[in-house]
């Protein structure tokens, strides 16, 4: 068991009469990285200030090292956080908006100016340090207000969609940057997005929040070969999952749904499913064209540079969407067939669209 | 709202446009300007030549008003006359200096308090503070010369410089708190995080970032108050007495001293005049900080 850096507890805030946070309680360990997912208005950015102080919450314990920090005002929480908006100083310099952290904790000028010079060249910054933030290019601020955050070497760091105000060049870069530097930290990291791409690739275990309420949390490969509800299927992945109604049938052979007249195996596990309104969710990589298999006509093709991703149409008119890495044949129009792997399809209940679990392989691999 | 610059016309316009425009500038420019002209043109003549018809703008300049303001002695056909003028200039700067510096005091933390805190009734509080300006100063003073003769605070400095606080305090309150509202509580949060007190907070992030806003409340405020006169009036004696009243000593039993009173004028707008000229800059780079910003 490793050590818990910050225990969340039932944590809820309201607006007056809105509730932006609905009793959230999560753990996080030492060292680990959580992304917290969802898209806008799910409560992150609130959620996050909780933590940090700057919000408090109605309800709920926050714990940082076994330690309640309800009572703590955010200065001595020992907390480093980067803001969406960077909130940069406007009227310090990039160099005295890193040492801020370090000149809290009344250490030399020395150790201020050693400090502020290793993290500004880890970042490769330390070329601006005496610009003002309205000087500094928007990929200049981003990696001050991260230094920021950085300097004084926090146990705890929140990092709240860091990448959302830079270009895409500077993104993909930080993307592959950052998680190195976290790991030079050492530090445990809460880090918010709204791009499912950073998740993944960002986090141990992706904690996925919406309408203020934690619907899953897991490692991203839990959440995206299990995603807990249609709608958590949905925002994990490019192109997006198909969705598509079927009535699980069983026989001799075992469990299966039909798909235009065409026989999909699933999962023999699944037996609760059977007989009753389902949806089947498949991901388009998931999917590929074989000789026999499901009928499809195809509708449109589209190149992307590392995938081919192609719209079919089922006989019935339900479109599908296949996703195939470029180089691998895909047909460009007319009839074809396309099969899945049963160990590929997920699913749900129609009703409440949450997934339906193969409970039995879950005990089996318990066991 | 802070961006002052109209629409950039002077591009696409033609001659008779611009001589057009010229010309409206110029009455306009007359029109405000004329009477500091003529009241400048007053206070270098003597009485008998102001008082002249038909008027003429041909005279020999004198600097006897100003002599007799700072020397505190005028001469005429009368006899000679005591006044106090510079006494009431010094009151004047005492006054305004002593109740601009009051009310920042007072009404910076409270208008960081009114951004930045939500409490029960602030909305309330902050506006029975504006509400004080919508009444007449007269509802005002008659109680107050009442209390403030049994308190013992009529005609004292610290008496006057509480009183101006109606004028200074609101206005100070009402822009500063304008100018803390502008500030991303994002960015005092990060302060706050880094590991600064909130003391600390206020004092690096939110008074350097409104100092512009503190600036311009501070001028206006000193403004209204050096140009009050209602409330001297009232509650203050001779000795204690700014200029704004003080030039009613000027009409005298043997007439009105029209040479001194327009010097008076110009020698009581000089620092404020010359306070607004030296701000100004400042108030234009901290108006169009403010608009970068966004």
């Amino acid at each position: 068991m490793t050590e818990t850096a910050l225990k969340i507890d039932g944590l809820t805030k309201r607006y007056k009469a809105d509730t932006v946070l609905d009793t959230v309680s999560f753990d996080v360990a030492k060292g680990e990285t959580l992304v917290l997912f969802g898209p806008s208005g799910a409560g992150k950015t609130v959620l996050l200030r909780c933590i940090a102080g700057a919000v408090d919450p109605e309800e709920g314990s926050i714990e940082i090292d076994g330690r309640d920090m309800l009572d703590v005002p955010p200065e001595q929480r020992g907390i480093g956080m980067a803001f969406q908006n960077f909130a940069l100083f406007p009227h310090m310099t990039a160099f005295d908006n890193i040492a801020s952290p370090l000149t809290a904790r009344r250490s030399t000028k020395d150790a201020v100016r050693e400090g502020v010079e290793s993290v500004a060249r880890l970042l490769k910054i330390d070329h601006v340090l005496g610009h003002q933030p309205r000087a500094l290019s928007n990929g200049q601020k981003q990696r001050t207000a991260l230094a920021r955050a950085l300097a004084a070497s926090p146990e705890l760091l929140l990092l709240d969609d860091p990448l959302r105000n830079v270009d895409a060049k500077l993104r993909f870069e930080m993307r592959l940057e950052l998680p190195r530097l976290l790991a030079e930290q050492g530090a445990t990291v809460i880090y918010v997005t709204q791009d499912y791409k950073e998740a993944m690739a960002l986090g141990d275990r992706i904690a996925v929040l919406d309408g203020g309420t934690i619907r899953q949390i897991g490692t991203p490969e839990q959440i995206y070969r299990s995603p807990a509800t249609t709608d958590i299927a949905r925002l994990f992945g490019d192109p997006a999952i198909n969705l598509l109604d079927v009535e699980p049938e069983q026989d001799s052979a075992g469990i299966f749904a039909q798909l235009s007249d065409t026989r999909v195996p699933l999962d023999s596990m699944l037996v609760g499913a059977v007989g009753k309104p389902c949806t089947l969710g498949i991901r388009p990589e998931a999917l590929h064209f074989a000789d026999t298999g499901i009928p499809v006509t195809i509708e449109a093709k589209t190149p992307l540079n590392e995938k081919t991703v192609t719209l079919a149409v089922t006989k019935r008119g339900r479109e599908i969407l296949i996703s195939r890495p470029a180089g691998r044949p895909a047909p460009s129009s007319g009839a074809a067939h396309i099969a899945v792997d049963a160990s590929d399809a997920i699913l749900f209940d129609r009703g409440t669209g949450a997934l339906i679990a193969a409970t039995e392989t879950n005990a089996e691999v318990a066991a | 709202m802070r961006d002052k610059r109209g629409p950039h016309v002077m591009n696409h316009t033609s001659p008779i446009e611009r001589i057009l425009r010229g010309a409206a500038l110029t009455i306009v420019v007359l029109f405000f300007m004329f009477p500091i002209f003529w009241i400048l043109l007053m206070s270098v003549q003597t009485n008998e030549t102001i008082l002249r018809s038909p008027p003429s703008m041909v005279f020999t300049p004198t600097l006897q008003n100003y002599q007799a303001l700072i020397t505190g002695r005028l001469e005429t056909q009368a006899g000679s006359l005591d006044i106090e003028f510079m006494q009431n200039l010094w009151n004047s700067v005492i006054l305004s200096v002593g109740s601009v510096a009051l009310a920042l005091v007072l009404g910076v933390p409270a208008a960081y308090a009114f951004a930045r805190h939500k409490f029960r009734g602030s909305e309330d509080i902050a506006f029975t503070l504006l509400s004080f300006r919508f009444a007449p100063p007269l509802l005002v003073l008659l109680p107050l010369t009442m209390y403030f003769q049994e308190l013992g605070l009529a005609d004292t400095y610290v008496g006057l410089i509480w009183v101006y606080q109606l004028i200074c305090l609101p206005l100070i309150l009402w822009i500063v708190r304008g100018y803390f509202e502008d500030i991303s509580p994002d960015v005092e949060h990060a302060y706050r995080i880094a590991g600064h007190s909130w003391l600390s907070t206020f004092r690096k992030i939110a008074l350097p970032l409104a100092g512009p806003g503190i600036a311009a409340a501070g001028l206006l405020a000193f403004i209204f108050a050096w140009n009050n006169f209602i409330f001297a009036l009232v509650l203050a004696s001779a000795d204690k007495q700014p200029v704004t009243v003080g030039a009613l000593n000027f009409i005298t039993a043997s007439g009105i001293q029209y040479g001194q009173i327009a010097a008076a004028v110009i020698m009581s707008i000089a620092p404020t005049l010359a306070l607004a000229l030296y701000a100004q800059r400042y108030l234009v780079e901290g108006l169009s900080l403010g608009a970068v910003k966004g």
